[in-house]
């Protein structure tokens, strides 16, 4: 395989995708919109300390902002019967699943950056170690970028059934992550509900480079974060590998 | 070395085979028709000959590379326009273009200029900062045609590219067909219009029910697979069937103002057609022969199979 024309391949479905989707309005409302609004929702009129806080909606608007691209590329193509189009030229499989992958990554980084940025101008946020930031904001956008091309890979060609099944993945996973209750905080049931959501070990990731507290050695966040972009990414490619031999 | 070299081709949804062991051999610089009813398999070769769907058996070689084993390359040698002319919508026209030319790794200025020389070719360049979500059907289908004769490709792949055009969009696409394979473009098409393969293809094949059911040119097939003649003719008065009785004539059908008098003795019916006319005192407007047609071939083989 000629590895230029692979490269070339995944930087230009990335471009379609960053050109068309980022300005739809299901990625402006569950990627944007939302996790400012329920992080408002929540801390709004309770006198909580933003410091302690920050974070969680930190990791929460990565998690939201790098996930909302993928799930709406492939179903939308499918109805519009694009996605044969962009089959027959010189791509293959993985360069659409890269393509998916880095769109919703760079969505994800750029508004999160911004955030931060804005966040910490005005607000005076803290800030322990700036290499773990830029790690988290890099594992953390590629990680839940491969969840929503994951999201996105079942063969459908209806956008809204791959957002209400997005919404029930990406919904329950804000309650069990040490979002709103700190994970030092968290005992119990709750605690162990927390080892099963990735989003834990972005968060936990955030707390150690912008607060110095984090719960988890930073290996163990990383390592459980490359796992999880292994898996998510494995798993795309096996559904829509499958999708290819079934003409879905 | 041949433009597309397929063989033992089999492809099955579920408990539909859509594809029965096929094997198509297309030589370079050819224009090469693929006819079938709906639903015979057509879609599902081309799809399978250009990447979009795996094979469950079979292998295919495009200019001699394996799709399967090296997809780019092979992908490299191809453009495609899919059933329905499908391009992005929320793309101008001259950035579905240039996207699509990027694929091929032409430099900047090339891709520019090319995309600039086809827009025009096809009419377009009024609108090519439009959104394609804005066009007609026809608009649509000439900008998925640039998209796909961009790189110049060596290997052209048509699916049903006319179907529901108007005729200017039908002439166009049909000229730009005549352009790429005078250039030196192998065309491979699929079409329902039998008139549209026989006047553009040098080999066709017809598939029914997944299977390949004859492969040659359309001459040949007409030889071999049509066998009935006919004679057209109309009149100045007006005339009825019982008009048409002799013994030569097999059918007889209405075609607008003419009658089509189905025979496999043409002279005959041409002699005896003279004779009526002279008999009952009609002015003969038009009187034309044909011979077996490709159409009669295709029907023959798809309701035979």
């Amino acid at each position: 395989m000629d590895l230029a024309i692979f490269a070339r391949s995944v930087t230009l479905v990335t471009e379609k995708n960053m050109r068309i989707y980022y300005y739809k309005g299901a990625v402006v409302i569950f990627g944007l919109l939302f996790p400012f609004l329920m992080f408002f929702t929540f801390f709004i009129g309770r006198n909580l300390d933003l410091t302690l806080f920050f974070p969680g909606f930190l990791g929460m608007m990565l998690f939201f902002t790098a996930s909302s691209v993928g799930p709406l590329i492939t179903p939308w193509e499918k109805r519009e019967k694009t996605y044969e189009r962009l089959l027959s030229l010189p791509v293959i499989l993985e360069s659409i699943i890269l393509g998916d992958l880095l769109s919703g990554a760079i969505f994800g980084i750029i508004i999160t950056l911004i955030v931060w940025i804005v966040s910490a101008v005005f607000l005076h946020l803290p800030l322990a170690n700036i290499g773990l930031l830029a790690l988290a904001l890099l594992l953390g956008a590629i990680a839940f970028a491969a969840l929503g091309t994951l999201l996105g890979s079942p063969a459908t060609d209806t956008p809204s059934n791959i957002m209400i099944l997005s919404s029930l993945v990406r919904f329950p996973l804000i309650f069990v992550s040490g979002i709103f209750i700190p994970l030092n905080q968290m005992q119990g049931w709750e605690r162990v509900l927390t080892f099963f959501s990735p989003l834990t070990y972005l968060v936990d990731l955030f707390y150690g480079a912008l607060n110095g507290t984090a719960v988890y050695p930073p290996f163990l966040d990383v390592l459980v974060l490359v796992v999880v972009i292994l898996l998510f990414i494995g798993c795309a490619k096996i559904i829509q590998q499958r999708n290819l031999v079934t003409g879905n | 070395m041949e433009a597309i070299e397929a063989n033992n081709l089999s492809k099955s949804f579920g408990s539909v085979t859509a594809v029965n062991d096929v094997s198509i051999s297309v030589k370079k610089g050819s224009i090469f028709g693929f006819l079938g009813p709906n639903g015979a398999g057509k879609t599902t070769v081309i799809r399978l000959l250009t990447g979009v769907l795996t094979p469950d058996t079979g292998s295919i070689y495009i200019g001699g590379v394996n799709i399967n084993n090296d997809p780019l390359a092979a992908k490299m040698m191809m453009g495609v326009i899919p059933e329905n002319g499908t391009v992005y919508g929320d793309l101008t026209a001259e950035q579905n273009i240039i996207w699509t030319a990027k694929f091929y790794g032409m430099d900047r200025t090339t891709r520019e200029q090319r995309a600039q020389e086809i827009l025009s070719q096809l009419g377009l360049t009024e609108r090519k900062n439009d959104l394609v979500r804005t066009f007609s059907k026809g608009m649509r289908q000439r900008i998925s045609i640039a998209c796909a004769i961009v790189p110049s490709p060596p290997l052209l792949f048509l699916d049903e590219p006319t179907s529901g055009l108007d005729v200017h969009s039908r002439r166009l696409v049909i000229d730009t067909i005549h352009k790429m394979n005078n250039a030196g473009s192998t065309i491979f098409l699929t079409t329902h219009n039998i008139e549209e393969a026989n006047a553009l293809c040098t080999t066709i094949s017809i598939i029914n029910k997944g299977k390949i059911i004859a492969t040659d040119s359309p001459e040949q097939l007409k030889k071999t697979y049509g066998t009935t003649h006919y004679v057209e003719i109309s009149f100045r008065q007006s005339v009825t069937e019982a008009l048409f009785k002799d013994e030569s004539i097999s059918r007889v059908e209405r075609w607008g103002d003419k009658w089509r008098i189905y025979t496999n003795d043409p002279d005959h019916v041409v002699k005896y057609l003279a004779q009526v006319a002279e008999r009952d005192h009609l002015s003969i407007i038009s009187i034309a022969t044909s011979g077996p047609s490709l159409e009669e071939a295709f029907l023959q083989l798809t309701e035979v199979a």
